[in-house]
């Protein structure tokens, strides 16, 4: 198997930048403050994210973008995570995937250059079942002429209010499709706030019963591996972040907090499972990169099981262990750990939300296990 | 000097013919897995006549100077044996503190005399080394030694103890560090380095009875034991250097070592042949869900570790904590060992009960590698020493 790790000058650049970046514009208390607003993000902000180019990012220069690599997205989320903001940035960037790989060449030259340039875009791929299996959606979309009309409801849709086009599968004729669905075609009940766990989020219920689109809506080609791998990839890098906050903030407070006259972080049993927290860090931190420089990898030596391999094992890992250092850093804080003033809540609802998202560990571990076991 | 890829390719295959040829088989006996657990007479005697065997044949210390009795070729050449010795195998190289420590170091500090004296017995496996650093008191504080070297005349009357000395009762020579002074400005200026000759009155290498049954290891006393003044290394004093120097070769970070595998490889790998070939109630054994599962768990493990070294040799994801990764290698690899050969027992079924037998798996070598890893979670300090040492170090939290 390969060990390569690649990360480039422009990586490096970027990961800077965005530390800097969200450190001071998603600090702890922007954070809170935004847990009732309706937008996850400031649209100032948005502007402030869509002209440091990164929503241009994956975008090929052909069509407004900067053509770097999926995995240069990579940096940029982590520091997001870093820093808890959320923003449609993860979601923007699947669904250009989504356009990119699937599209005709009409969909591609009128939506990308559009969200190189900021459009928010998101996709529509969870339904009420919980089922982390996109391929199998209960929705359908039912050809009549040249119309498509939808029904079904999809779930956890992620800044859905603010999008300029949502990316929904159906199934069609028994095969699951790709729909871009814009607001203009989406009844304004159809859309309900869903209450989900990591409150940083805005997530809505889609109602899909009697939408009715153009059938020249339809991506013509489906490409579900290359999402869940992007959500995947993109997810385990807000994790990384998050657990690195995730262990400054347990650090801080081993270091600060007394009891029995001594630092708590003197006691084996809450240093110890420090360090596990830590090497739980550096080793999701590393698949993570891993993961990213194989997901760009298009030469034929990485093969396409390394590559499941490689993302699975970055998000069984990943979730495993942000879970685990937010579950103790709510323990670790003891009495004030019980409140919701104290930041360690904020970290284990993000930990959560991103573990069940696109398969927790024992999910990617049954598929790992005849990639890695063999017959 | 610039050697051709064909004329490598063209060695390799020589190698790897002669390698299959001569592997010296099944002894019979449950080999042991590295130096330090060589237990029998007829283990050792088998483990040494096989380095011989290899060194006879050209393939070991083959970058060393021709005129000492290496081969005085690249390094190269010497890597394709390492790696082909890996590959098919073969029985490990029993004389591993003098082709790894000793030997590197006294090619690159040691006079002409002592590497006419001493290297070629080396590679040849006739002068087995030993090494006398750790003492019962001071286990991974080798600045403390206590073992006493007092000059008197022409020698230095020894004196104390050492521990853990492998293969000390076959050993013709000890690596030693020993305090020739207490007066110095700090522990470190009052210690020596000595080429100590184990053969001499007063040197008693007590072999210690392992967890495992086995033996492998040594106490070994010195008692009024005189040495010639002239094994020291260097000068009074510079023990705590030359000491450090050896401890470079030891954990590979400069290279002069004479080749050849130092120990048998057993890695999640293996675990998982292992498991290819075992039954749990009469089914295949990764039939079963949860036999899968754990064994997926340990192979990613084993993945994280080897991703985490890809990870450290890129500074600019690595500047927060620069030294994680390296500082937590020894804890992570050797826990995962401990607990994948506590996996590999619990594929066995009942057998898992059994250990160094010819009825059992492997003939219990299972048993024995899960005994020994614990070699690995105790030896240059414990995990919960290592635990301690990262969150201090590492992530700057306040002392236990």
């Amino acid at each position: 198997m390969d060990n390569q790790i690649n990360f480039t000058e422009e990586q490096s650049m970027l990961l800077d930048t965005a530390m800097d970046f969200c450190g001071k514009n998603s600090t702890i208390n922007m954070v809170r403050s935004r847990l009732e607003q309706e937008q996850s993000l400031p649209t100032e902000l948005w502007s402030q994210i869509v002209a440091l180019g990164w929503t241009g990012i994956t975008i090929p220069e052909s069509h407004g973008g900067l053509g770097l690599g999926f995995s240069d997205l990579v940096p940029v989320v982590e520091a997001m995570g870093r820093n808890l903001m959320a923003s449609p940035l993860v979601w923007s960037a699947i669904s250009a995937r989504a356009v990119l790989l699937g599209g005709n060449e009409q969909q591609k030259s009128h939506w990308l250059p559009k969200l190189a340039s900021g459009a928010i875009a998101t996709m529509a791929i969870v339904e009420p079942d919980g089922s982390w299996l996109l391929e199998e959606p209960e929705s359908v979309g039912t050809i009549n002429g040249d119309a498509l009309t939808l029904s079904g409801t999809k779930c956890f849709v992620q800044d859905a209010t603010i999008a300029e086009v949502i990316v929904v599968s159906v199934k069609i004729e028994g095969e699951a499709r790709l729909v871009l669905l814009e607001p203009a075609s989406i009844p304004a009940t159809a859309l309900t706030p869903e209450v989900v766990i990591d409150e940083t989020r805005r997530c809505y219920q889609l109602s899909l019963e009697g939408i009715k689109v153009p059938a020249a809506q339809l991506l013509p080609v489906t490409c579900f591996t290359e999402i869940e791998q992007a959500a995947i990839l993109l997810l385990s890098a807000e994790m990384a972040g998050g657990h690195a906050s995730t262990l400054s903030l347990i650090i801080e407070y081993l270091k600060t907090r007394k009891q029995f006259d001594r630092y708590i972080g003197s006691y084996q049993a809450l240093k110890h499972p420090t360090v596990d927290i830590l090497i739980g860090l550096e080793s999701t931190r590393s698949h993570l990169y891993h993961a990213a420089s194989l997901l760009d990898d298009t030469g034929a030596e990485v093969s396409d099981e390394e590559k499941e391999a490689a993302l699975r094992m970055l998000k069984a890992v990943a979730s495993e262990g942000f879970a685990y250092a937010g579950d103790r850093a709510i323990q670790f804080h003891g009495g004030f750990g019980f409140t919701y003033e104290c930041d360690a809540q904020l970290y284990l609802r993000r930990a959560l939300w991103c573990q069940h998202q696109f398969g927790d560990e024992t999910h990617h571990r049954a598929l790992l296990a005849p990639l890695l076991l063999g017959a | 000097m610039s050697v051709n890829e064909l004329e490598l390719e063209e060695f390799r295959q020589e190698v790897s013919a002669w390698l299959t040829e001569n592997n010296p088989g099944d002894p019979g006996f449950l080999l042991p897995e590295s130096f330090m657990e060589v237990g029998t007479d007829a283990q050792f005697e088998y483990l040494r006549a096989w380095q011989r065997k290899v060194y006879d044949a050209g393939y070991l210390g083959m970058s060393w100077p021709k005129e000492y009795g290496g081969g005085g070729k690249p390094q190269v050449f010497q890597d394709i044996v390492t790696q082909e010795m890996a590959r098919q195998r073969v029985p490990f190289m029993t004389n591993t503190i003098g082709l790894n420590w000793a030997g590197p170091l006294i090619l690159q500090r040691g006079t002409e005399e002592e590497k006419q004296k001493y290297i070629k017995g080396i590679l040849n496996a006739d002068d087995i080394w030993c090494q006398g650093f750790s003492e019962p008191d001071h286990g991974s504080d080798l600045g403390s030694a206590q073992v006493k070297a007092t000059k008197d005349g022409d020698d230095y009357i020894i004196n104390g103890s050492k521990i853990w000395t492998s293969l000390g009762t076959y050993a013709k020579y000890m690596i030693l560090l020993a305090r020739t002074s207490n007066d110095g400005p700090n522990k470190y200026a009052g210690l020596s380095f000595f080429l100590a000759p184990m053969k001499v009155e007063g040197i008693d290498p007590q072999p210690i009875k392992k967890l495992t049954s086995e033996y492998g290891f040594c106490q070994t006393f010195f008692n009024d034991a005189r040495i010639p003044a002239n094994c020291i290394m260097g000068s009074e004093g510079e023990g705590w250097a030359v000491a450090m120097a050896t401890l470079m070769f030891e954990r590979g970070n400069v290279g002069g070592q004479a080749g050849g595998i130092a120990m048998m490889d057993v890695n999640v790998n293996d675990v998982l042949e292992l498991a290819r070939r075992s039954k749990r109630n009469g089914k295949p054994a990764l039939d079963d869900p949860l036999i899968r599962d754990q064994m997926v768990k340990l192979l990613i493990e084993a993945r994280s570790n080897t991703l985490m070294s890809s990870r450290a040799k890129i500074p600019a994801l690595n500047t927060e904590r620069p030294s994680a990764i390296a500082m937590s290698g020894k804890l992570r690899s050797s826990e995962l060992k401990r607990r994948f050969c506590q996996f590999a027992l619990s594929l066995q079924g009942a057998n898992g009960g059994r250990f160094i037998a010819p009825e059992a798996v492997d003939g219990g070598r299972w048993q024995r590698i899960y005994f020994n890893a614990f070699s690995a979670t105790i030896g240059g300090g414990t995990t919960q020493v290592q635990y301690n040492i990262m969150g201090e170090r590492v992530l700057g939290l306040p002392k236990s």
